[in-house]
């Protein structure tokens, strides 16, 4: 009775946090898709405007030093840096899930020895696992995402492991045993739906990591190449010029920052909703 | 004993480690379940009841002992074949609300049962899922509906006529009654009787509330640290108590016509039994556990 | 019988929902003397455990309390947060149904049973220490100093529902409120905590509100009993009377439902002769 008359409470407004970060996260992925139609200038012109122009009206966040329209640039750039977090996110949670479902699913030995071996990996940094991977393939937008995707993977191995595991000991897991259900079939039907919110959550959490995974490589010179507009590229190239226009430096990162915080703030706040032990303790 | 018995253990051991510490929850145990009978297994948590039954239906592998199905050795079979034999093994959980699936529509759990079982029409699945669901007295209709929407009664049913999906001739109920509110225990209790009238099943029913295995088992076996104290008939053990836990645990039970005086009894000093000990019988079948050192 | 040290008069709870205001007690009024056990019977959902979270004022928030509560001649449906807190342990006691819960996994139990003494009555730790010690072998523990210097899990259940017990004495309290306090509980070990609540009640004249859903608990431990569902109070009286002379017909079929051994052995008998037949 207390239980259902809470959650209706606490259903009928939205957190302030999640909001923000909803809100945050639409105009960003709108700002990103509709970037073609919204861009005042075409991004890899140069000389658009004067070089190293402060921004204005014309020019809203300002030139870089070859003179391209900055706004134009972050907007377009926006498109590289979700498009790699989403691929590497998604790409990562489907081995990373089935890593784990399979460690969870398939014997001691094997579990032992995969879990091992995700825990090894898992105590490095993805950046840093990314990063030995991208001077290992070589750097490229391509074997970038490929080597964030690569790192998330141990984290997602954990999660997908825990909590399969934890629905694994569920009197109803045994059930379905006792009915003799083989274990492809017992983790489709019965696991699956159990955890597919919780991953999603995840995957949400995981994607500011790719973000900054990504833009990190690419600031570094080894994911996007310049002169395509990458957050983290942009910034690397203005990075000689943040005496003289720190405005090259404040606008990609900042796209970086809010980007990173909305989808943080979604995450936090569903993991709250989806994870009742979590509940009332944030 | 006659015939073969349906289900034997021999000399049953179990130990967990956790943390350096070995548990012994079984130290030997041996016992045999008859066709057609129900056999209570009686003791309070700790004594190793609810193992004893997780490995009759192959949830644990023993660490030493010897299980018997249908008259066959089954503990030194491959795990594969050991599975097929055990299927006609089913298990009814205590809890109500986890041993069901939240997000599977009921008529889906039950299903999934026949499915595994080789039948692979999903129509003619469903029917049976409705036949089953009308025997252990639900409605037909229910099969769509998911488990939030069903009491704690009406989801042991489900969780009865998932149990009774493969056709099993044993049923191992782990305290299914002792999650539910005292009127709907009674129900559950005759839903069991009336299961059993009806098909070729026995159960191994597992409890620690006297009244419940008074109302259902023919035989009780008492447990207590890991080993069976006292075996016999239903009413041989209650109303002839010979091993001392077994009378402390009918004294302990509350009832009608004692008051308390809040004078504490003498406690009776339990026998630590060894692993030597023999059962001693006092007659039709009524076995006690006797301390070697005793005597 | 002495004057109720306890008085719940026409106590109401309500909850808003989508569908209505929902009674979780409907206008119930008892009294609880010092020395006498009460015992609230009912199956879930039957209102007898919010009637003790409303004098403990441990309502969720929605909820709606109407009517008046009074402890030792005070009313306290009206007090605020702070005043409520020294009703709490000084004038009653509470004991929950899981012990595990109430305790602190990471604090012995001196330092948990001296916590609140030291802190909100200015007790010094060695008194605080002193009345653990005298609580502890009120209820029945052989070696106080031994369980003193343990931590929650180094207990067994009936152990540390012993010490939860021990605990709720610690100020003194007239009235305990045990909520289901052995259904967690074994049997044997069942039997021995309510021994002991009978126990004090006869040596420190506590009056006790015995909330269970099992009437032979009730049968052989409670002097009164109120027979609860629905959040009214259907049936109330000496348990003699209640359980004898049932009068109501929710009582009279809650008697018949209640499994007892002998009664097991009975119908287990009679549906063996129709099988013969």
């Amino acid at each position: 009775m207390t239980s259902t008359i809470q959650t209706s409470v606490q259903r009928r407004h939205l957190p302030f946090s999640v909001a923000l970060g909803l809100g945050l996260a639409i105009v960003i992925i709108m700002a990103s898709l509709l970037s073609p139609y919204l861009m005042p200038f075409d991004p890899m012109r140069m000389a658009a405007g004067p070089r190293l122009t402060a921004p204005s009206m014309k020019y809203l966040f300002g030139t870089d030093e070859f003179g391209r329209d900055l706004f134009s640039r972050v907007l377009i750039g926006g498109r590289l840096s979700l498009g790699i977090g989403i691929t590497a996110v998604v790409s990562g949670l489907l081995v990373g899930g089935l890593v784990g479902l399979f460690a969870a699913f398939s014997g001691r030995t094997i579990e032992t020895v995969l879990l091992r071996l995700i825990d090894v990996l898992y105590s490095f940094p993805d950046t840093l696992i990314a990063l030995a991977l991208v001077a290992f393939l070589g750097p490229g937008i391509g074997n970038a995402t490929l080597a964030i995707a690569i790192s998330l993977v141990p984290f997602y191995a954990r999660v997908t492991y825990g909590l399969a595991a934890a629905e694994r000991a569920k009197p109803y897991i045994e059930a379905a045993r006792l009915a003799r259900i083989r274990s492809g079939r017992l983790v489709r039907v019965h696991v699956m739906p159990n955890i597919t919110q919780s991953l999603i959550v995840m995957g949400t959490l995981g994607f500011s990591s790719a973000i900054l995974s990504a833009s990190g490589l690419s600031f570094l010179g080894l994911g996007v190449q310049p002169p395509s507009p990458e957050w983290g590229a942009i910034l690397a190239a203005g990075r000689n010029y943040i005496t003289k226009a720190p405005w090259i430096l404040i606008f990609p990162g900042l796209a970086i920052c809010l980007t990173v915080l909305s989808f943080n703030l979604i995450g936090d706040s569903l993991r709250d909703i989806v994870d009742p032990r979590r509940k009332g303790r944030s | 004993m006659t015939s073969k018995p349906l289900l034997r253990v021999e000399g049953l051991r179990k130990s967990f480690s956790a943390n350096r510490h070995t548990v012994h929850a079984l130290n030997g145990v041996s016992l045999a379940l008859e066709q057609g009978e129900t056999l209570g297994i009686i003791g309070e948590s700790g004594s190793g009841k609810s193992t004893l039954g997780r490995i009759a239906v192959g949830l644990e592998t023993p660490t030493a002992g010897e299980l018997h199905v249908e008259g066959m050795r089954i503990d030194t079979m491959s795990p594969r074949l050991r599975r097929d034999k055990l299927r006609r093994c089913q298990m009814i959980f205590q809890d109500p609300y986890s041993s069901l699936n939240p997000r599977l529509p009921v008529g889906r759990q039950i299903g999934e049962g026949l499915f595994a079982r080789g039948e692979s029409d999903w129509r003619a699945i469903d029917a049976t899922v409705a036949d089953l669901l009308d025997r252990v007295g639900l409605k037909r209709e229910f099969a769509k509906r998911y488990p939030h929407e069903f009491s704690g009664g009406q989801r042991q049913r489900i969780a009865i006529a998932r149990a009774l999906a493969p056709d099993p001739h044993i049923v191992v109920a782990d305290e299914p009654v002792s999650a539910l509110d005292v009127s709907i225990q009674a129900q559950i209790l005759d839903l069991l009787a009336e299961l059993k009238k009806q098909g070729d099943l026995s159960y191994i029913f597992i409890s620690h509330d006297m009244a419940v295995v008074a109302r259902l088992c023919d035989r009780v076996a008492v447990m207590h640290r890991g080993r069976i104290v006292e075996c016999g008939s239903v009413s041989a053990i209650i109303e002839n108590p010979q091993h001392p836990y077994t009378r402390n645990l009918l004294d302990a039970v509350p009832r009608f016509g004692r008051r308390r005086t809040g004078q504490k009894p003498v406690v009776v000093r339990l026998p630590l039994h060894n692993d030597g000990d023999c059962f001693i019988d006092v007659g039709e079948g009524h076995v006690v556990l006797q301390s070697a050192s005793s005597e | 019988m002495s004057a109720p040290y306890l008085s719940v008069r026409n106590l109401s709870v309500t909850f808003p929902t989508k569908a209505g205001t929902f009674h979780a007690i409907d206008d119930i009024s008892f009294d609880l003397a010092r020395g006498e056990i009460l015992a609230l019977v009912g199956e879930s959902g039957s209102g007898k455990s919010m009637t003790s979270l409303s004098i403990m004022h441990l309502l969720p928030e929605a909820a709606e309390m109407s009517g008046r509560i009074e402890i030792d001649g005070r009313d306290i449906s009206a007090l605020g947060r702070r005043e409520i807190e020294d009703v709490r342990g000084a004038k009653v006691g509470m004991i929950f149904q899981e012990p595990m819960t109430s305790l602190n996994p990471v604090l012995t139990i001196a330092r948990q049973m001296t916590e609140g003494p030291v802190r909100h009555n200015g007790v010094s730790r060695r008194d605080a220490l002193a009345t653990a010690r005298t609580c502890l072998e009120d209820v029945g523990i052989a070696e106080p100093d031994r369980v003193l210097a343990q931590y929650p899990h180094q207990l067994s259940g009936g152990m540390r529902q012993r010490v939860m017990i021990a605990a709720s004495l610690a100020l003194q309290p007239g009235i305990l409120i045990a909520d289901e306090p052995t259904t967690a509980l074994d049997v044997t070990v069942q039997s021995q905590v309510l021994d002991l609540l009978v126990d004090l009640k006869a040596r420190l004249g506590s009056g006790i509100l015995l909330i269970t859903h099992d009437i032979g608990v009730v049968a052989e431990t409670a002097d009164r009993v109120a027979v609860m569902r629905g959040g009214r109070i259907l049936e109330m009286g000496a348990v003699d009377n209640v359980l004898g002379v049932p009068q109501h017909d929710y009582t009279k079929a809650l008697l018949a439902s209640h499994l007892t051994v002998e009664k097991g052995l009975m119908q287990r008998g009679a549906q063996c002769e129709r099988a013969r037949q």
